[in-house]
């Protein structure tokens, strides 16, 4: 019974956020539905953990390793982005209350939408609820209505929409392809069975625009472009879900076809995607490289890390496949955790322009302390999570015998790694610009309208997040808790067979 | 229905639906007119549903004359009601829309896409057994590509979004040839979805007219990494 309460919480939620006696709470309501999603999905996830085994409703949902872990990943970001929230709307969004309204009723309906992704056993339906994530979003990408956020959504909406009804075909010839191998029902567990059976041609089709529509809301690189403008110009924790959860909630589609592909009877599927997420890893490290708008620096780095995902993924072995998982984690748990941080970095200098940050630590420390941590963390320093995680998948492949596929890996990731750095060392440390920098900053990211920033701090919330993120950020590194790596050793094991 | 000349009368029927459909995703491609593009959308869907309800009937299948239903009453009534609620009559007015190429290479381009979507969907007809072989699947193809290349080359916000519409249109179209029986929910919630679509896009491009002045949405490309460096590959459209 708590799959469908885990779904029913956030429509709650929105929906009290419409009512009018509950407008000026709305951020408490969907901060408690969201806290209630966590222990829920925490339960389940234990659930799963201990008994080794889906946990099932009615057959139209369910929850495995690979499920659980995504569903508990959303609902921990979602929390902890509710939580940001409160404080940071509070301080850069409008006082217009209705505005806020209808911030928190689409983020609970976003919420809702990644959480039924890994749910839903219907594949046409997980198309339903990946097309709803962009819809719910839409809004919220767009939310400070300025001209370039509501290009950005635009973007975003436009390319996705595009993504999503190529992958409709392919959902559809999918089916046709079950129907001809016959008497399966159509779930993921159903295709798995019926993929020896089903003709190669068609099941080739359907991987391939699902690949090519899906792809393009992960992120994944010849359709990335809209990914950095909406990651940026998004209000900062609606970045921390769309970076951190969204892009992988989206990527659990195509790694559920990939033991699909598996059972069927033609190969050189796995080879496909790792070449695919090789480019996107590889492209990514360079674009990073250029990038003038921190919020920006860290989108790109989400391509990498889906790319580096994928790569993984397309590894044939069980170590790959744990290390993908454990790559899933740590980037959401990393991501969505710069993205805290820029968020703070934005209240407190009030620009997103690289060029015009100098100094932040003198400005901040607090601020200036987490953007370090957190850009040391994303791109790969060693005690920390990614580095662990993308230190497995390279061992994975070494092991493999894949020395071409991790050597570029690796270059790219070093690549990565010195771009990152060298964006982040240079706001933090340095020598702080005088009196206020925001006012070079015609930046092309826009400096955005707030006024009363820098004055007062961090908001109470934003810091206690930061706080709690930086914490967990650092925990994850050094170790991970047993039904954590029972979890991921269950999911991984959902990507063969 | 095992009667020769009827199947015969609804095959004709239904290959009449397929080439006027292909003919509309080629019309979206070429017209001129914001109003126009959104009529040849309606008329789209409904040689959709008419293309359903001959399928279901030759086939006996109650599913699909549901289908055609669905689309029937969501296309072209309940969307463009949407959007005239959500979007001002300004955005209708402007007669002339423009795309980035001009109209006979953009036919060109759009019968390219069309014979490709022909030999691409070849070797799958061969694969599925001979009840879901019929014109719908290239057609539905070719809808898709038709559509993708409306919303590449528009610049204006709603036939972009009509180039999104068609593009699902098309999905569906090879859909209800080649898997009929999705169970209905399944059916019911992609047209709600759809219907969903269309009030966000329609909400943010009002937010767009509202506060840049324009739906002229193609030309929006302040958001990219400034250095002219060759490898600035963040704006290149796919």
């Amino acid at each position: 019974m708590t799959l469908p309460l885990l779904l029913l919480l956030p429509l709650i939620a929105a929906g009290m956020c419409g009512l009018p006696r509950v407008r000026a709470l709305a951020p408490a309501v969907t901060v408690a539905s969201c806290t209630a999603v966590l222990v829920l999905a925490s339960e389940t996830a234990l659930h799963v953990v201990a008994a080794a085994a889906p946990v099932t409703f009615r057959g139209w949902l369910a929850v495995d390793g690979l499920g659980a872990l995504i569903v508990w990943l959303v609902s921990l970001v979602g929390t902890t982005a509710a939580v940001y929230s409160w404080g940071y709307m509070r301080r850069t969004g409008s006082h217009h209350l209705a505005r806020l309204r209808l911030y928190y009723a689409n983020y609970n309906l976003f919420v809702f939408a990644m959480l039924a992704i890994p749910m839903v056993v219907e594949p046409t339906l997980v198309w339903i609820f990946v097309e709803l994530t962009t819809l719910t979003s839409a809004l919220l990408v767009s939310f400070e209505n300025t001209q370039a956020a509501l290009e950005a959504a635009w973007k975003y909406v436009a390319l996705s929409l595009m993504g999503a009804a190529i992958a409709l075909l392919g959902f559809l010839v999918l089916f046709a392809a079950l129907q001809a191998a016959g008497g399966e029902p159509y779930t993921w567990e159903g295709l798995t069975r019926a993929a020896p059976r089903m003709p190669p041609v068609l099941l080739k089709t359907a991987f391939a625009l699902i690949l090519a529509g899906l792809g393009t809301k992960v992120g994944l690189v010849p359709l990335h472009t809209w990914l950095p403008d909406a990651h940026s110009q998004a209000p900062s924790p609606v970045c921390a879900l769309l970076s951190g959860i969204e892009t992988t909630s989206v990527l659990y589609v195509i790694l559920r076809l990939l033991p699909v592909l598996d059972a069927s009877s033609f190969s050189g599927v796995r080879d496909g995607v790792v070449i695919f997420g090789l480019i996107s890893v590889g492209v990514a490290a360079f674009l990073l490289l250029q990038v003038r708008d921190y919020k920006r620096l860290f989108a790109f780095s989400t391509v990498e890390h889906m790319g580096i995902i994928l790569v993984a993924a397309g590894l044939a072995g069980e170590a790959a496949h744990y290390g993908a998982m454990y790559q899933i984690l740590s980037h959401t748990v990393t991501k969505s955790f710069c993205f805290f941080a820029a968020g703070a970095a934005v209240l407190t200098v009030t620009t997103r322009d690289i060029q015009a940050v100098r100094g932040l630590l003198r400005i901040s420390p607090a601020t200036a302390a987490s953007l370090l941590l957190g850009g040391l963390a994303i791109a790969g320093a060693p005690p920390l999570s990614v580095f662990v995680s993308e230190f497995l998948i390279l061992k994975a492949g070494l092991a493999e015998g894949r020395y071409v596929v991790v050597g570029l890996l690796t270059l790219f990731i070093a690549i990565a790694f010195f771009g990152v750095l060298l964006h982040i060392n240079r706001m933090v440390f340095g020598r702080p610009a005088e009196a206020a920098p925001s006012v070079e900053a015609q930046s092309p990211a826009g400096a955005p309208a707030h006024s009363a920033v820098g004055a007062g701090g961090l908001p109470g919330t934003c810091s206690v997040i930061l706080l709690l993120g930086g914490a967990l950020v650092l925990l994850l590194g050094v170790c991970l808790p047993g039904p954590l790596h029972e979890l991921l050793r269950l999911a991984a094991h959902e990507l063969q067979r | 229905m095992t009667d020769p000349p009827f199947t015969a009368a609804l095959d004709a029927l239904n290959a009449l639906a397929c080439g006027l459909f292909l003919l509309a995703a080629f019309a979206i491609v070429a017209t001129r007119q914001t109003r126009g593009c959104l009529l040849l959308f309606i008329g789209q869907s409904l040689l959709l549903a008419a293309s359903a309800f001959v399928l279901g009937v030759k086939y006996q299948s109650l599913h699909l004359v549901a289908v055609g239903a669905v689309n029937l009453v969501s296309k072209p009534i309940v969307i463009p009601w949407i959007l005239r609620r959500t979007l001002s009559a300004e955005v209708y007015a402007r007669r002339e829309i423009d795309q980035v190429l001009n109209i006979p290479i953009s036919l060109l381009i759009a019968l390219i896409l069309a014979v490709l979507a022909y030999f691409l969907t070849l070797p799958m007809l061969s694969a599925v057994a001979p009840q879901f072989r019929s014109a719908n699947v290239p057609i539905g193809f070719a809808g898709l590509l038709l559509g993708a290349y409306t919303l590449t080359v528009r610049r204006e916000a709603v036939p972009m979004l009509i180039g999104i519409l068609a593009m699902e249109n098309g999905a569906f179209f090879a859909g209800i040839a080649l898997s009929r029986d999705l169970p209905f929910i399944v059916e019911l919630a992609i047209a709600s979805d759809g219907l969903v679509l269309v009030f966000v896009t329609g909400v943010l491009v009002r937010a767009i007219q509202r506060h840049i002045g324009s739906t002229r949405v193609g030309e929006l490309v302040s958001l990219r990494e400034e250095s002219p460096a060759p490898g600035a590959g963040a704006e290149e459209t796919p």
